[in-house]
């Protein structure tokens, strides 16, 4: 049966995130043939965003334009959103499962008395119904999830869902629509940068990450250097995070990050249940370590025996050779 | 100040997870605070040292939760709650457990709810959330500073990495991530006095919740665990031709360079 569903964009920098695009994707399947719409909250004219929408298969957009949406609070998102909701009263609802989807959509769903089933990685179907796959235990093993009741709620785990081919000759009906607020009770005073521009952990297609091994934050160069050559991001252990050789939003683990890049390279991790927890259902996983025993190299795809000092930078200059086509 | 602290139990973070018949077998599985709670519950008695007040530690969960709280209360909390639901839910999700608590709060004078960012087992996330808004206060994600000062509330927030800081006033629910502090050891003589501390148990027939009302809006259908990962190759060699192996198999074979 076709279906209505609605889906939150979310943009970063003033450009639509990547996870954004795979839940039109997931929206699209869920739809079955229905329409597919879109909302974006934004501070400034969102025109190119809500195109951008539209060529990755939205069939229209709707944008909700509002000084205080500068820095995302879920006062402000969930009344705005909620306006549209109850305008449309679409049947089902996708979102990224990333910082705001984790933090705007149980806020959501609570106020329509719905489920909600986060951090999905996989949709199929049994007739009628639609069937939602989760990791549960981070990971160690998963769970197959249907609405039983109310409007079809759930976000997707960035970089499992793909998305679908960006087709610049769509078009569809872009609509802005103005947003009464009331009640704001918290505020965003300042936002301080941490992460280097543009890609986050979850959302990474390759991750370096370091463990124990790395031994001090200076330690940390080699991998940013890695990452930075493979369009990546910076992971650790959090033998690495208690140790202080980094900050504790770079853990991967059972406690920290759940991560599923294509490419995951662990550098001096010797591969704790926890810390494998988070990582290994990463597509293709390579270990570098000094030690021949250590537990990672149990489930890497490649092992590379040897000090990550040693190793990465050859690294380095192996890839730039490759890359440049040497 | 009346501060109360959502805590569940979870697996140890040791535990290997074994499916059996579409459920996980919990046995003989050792169980913990989920980690994130244990900011919660230690956060709480940071600002009850600072403010005064009372912490309540409130769990809705089967019988194997009553030694966490008793945990909690051996690390400080002055009273816990337990909610047992073993006899009466088959089944429950987030909806569940939220109108279960709504029901629990309802009447309750509180100033600060503090929660775990996420279960490390469910990892939904959405308890907290969901109870601010039906309690019809606001609240805050991933908090990895929290500073109280009258009604005023300024909290230091982890978004992906950045942080933001937040103004917020009382009452607040807020949910901690790592980073927030370093949750201590029940020592001795806590564990001796949390043995007489009050720990009151309620089933939802005391919160005047029958199953109907708590009824899920979600259902597992299956549990399944991933396939094994099988040990890959070890590479051999000159250290540099090692690499150069790596590279050309991550090229070719992985596809992803």
């Amino acid at each position: 049966m076709s279906k209505k569903v609605l889906v939150i964009g979310e943009a970063r920098d003033n450009k639509l995130r990547n996870v954004t695009f795979e839940a039109i994707a997931a929206a699209k399947s869920v739809s079955q043939g229905g329409e597919v719409i879109g909302v974006i909250c934004h501070y400034q004219d969102a025109t190119e965003l809500a195109k951008e929408m539209i060529f990755y298969g939205a069939d229209r957009v709707q944008m909700i334009e509002n000084e205080n949406m500068k820095t995302y609070t879920s006062d402000v998102f969930a009344q705005a959103i909620l306006q549209t909701v109850e305008e449309e009263s679409p049947e089902a609802i996708i979102m990224g499962h990333s910082s705001i989807g984790k933090d705007l959509t149980p806020k959501l769903a609570s106020k329509l008395d719905s489920g909600l089933i986060s951090d999905v990685v996989e949709i199929d179907y049994n007739g009628e119904n639609v069937i939602f796959t989760r990791p549960i235990y981070s990971g160690k093993a998963f769970e197959k999830k249907i609405i039983t009741n109310g409007i079809m709620f759930a976000t997707i785990r960035p970089n499992n869902i793909s998305p679908l081919e960006r087709d610049t000759s769509r078009s569809g009906e872009i609509s802005k629509r103005e947003v009464e607020l009331s009640d704001l009770r918290t505020v965003i005073k300042e936002v301080i940068r941490k992460t280097k521009e543009g890609i986050d952990l979850s959302e990474a297609k390759v991750i370096i990450a370091g463990g124990r091994g790395v031994k001090s934050k200076e330690g940390f160069e080699p991998l940013y250097k890695l990452a930075e050559v493979l369009g990546g991001a910076v992971g650790a252990s959090r033998g690495a995070c208690d140790a202080d050789y980094c900050d504790y939003s770079l853990q991967i683990g059972q406690t920290g990050k759940v991560v599923t890049p294509d490419l995951y390279i662990a550098c001096g991790i010797s591969g704790a249940i926890q810390h494998l927890a988070g990582m290994s259902n990463s597509k293709v996983i390579v270990a570098i370590n000094k030690d021949p025993e250590a537990n990672i190299f149990q489930i890497a795809d490649y092992g590379i025996v040897g000090d990550l000092f040693d190793v990465i930078p050859i690294l380095i200059e192996e890839i730039e050779r490759v890359k440049v086509g040497v | 100040m009346n501060i109360y602290v959502l805590m569940k139990s979870t697996f140890d973070t040791e535990e290997k997870i074994v499916v059996e018949n579409n459920k996980i077998v919990d046995d003989d599985a050792e169980f913990i605070i989920n980690p994130y709670d244990e900011y919660a519950v230690e956060e709480a008695i940071k600002q009850k040292d600072n403010h005064g007040g009372k912490v309540t530690v409130v769990t809705v969960g089967n019988q194997e939760s009553e030694k966490q709280l008793r945990t909690a209360l051996a690390m400080g909390a002055d009273e816990a709650v337990f909610i047992n639901t073993e006899d009466d839910l088959e089944n429950g999700d987030q909806y569940t457990t939220v109108r279960i608590l709504e029901a629990f709060f309802d009447g309750k004078d509180f100033d600060l709810i503090l929660a775990g960012n996420v279960a490390i087992d469910e990892a939904s996330g959405q308890v907290g959330p969901r109870l601010a808004d039906k309690l019809e206060i606001a609240y805050v994600t991933t908090v990895t500073k929290l500073d109280i000062k009258d009604k005023n509330v300024s909290i230091e927030k982890d978004v992906e990495g950045d942080i933001e800081k937040v103004e917020s006033s009382l009452p607040l629910l807020i949910t901690c991530q790592q980073g927030l502090n370093e949750p201590r050891y029940p020592s001795l003589p806590g564990i001796m006095k949390a043995k007489k501390k009050p720990l009151e148990e309620l089933e939802i027939d005391d919160l005047d919740l029958d199953e109907d009302d708590v009824e899920q809006k979600t259902k597992t259908i299956e549990i399944f665990l991933p396939p094994e990962r099988q040990s890959g190759k070890v590479l051999e060699g000159e250290m540099d031709n090692q690499v150069k192996e790596l590279v050309s198999l991550l090229k070719k074979s992985a596809k992803v360079l």
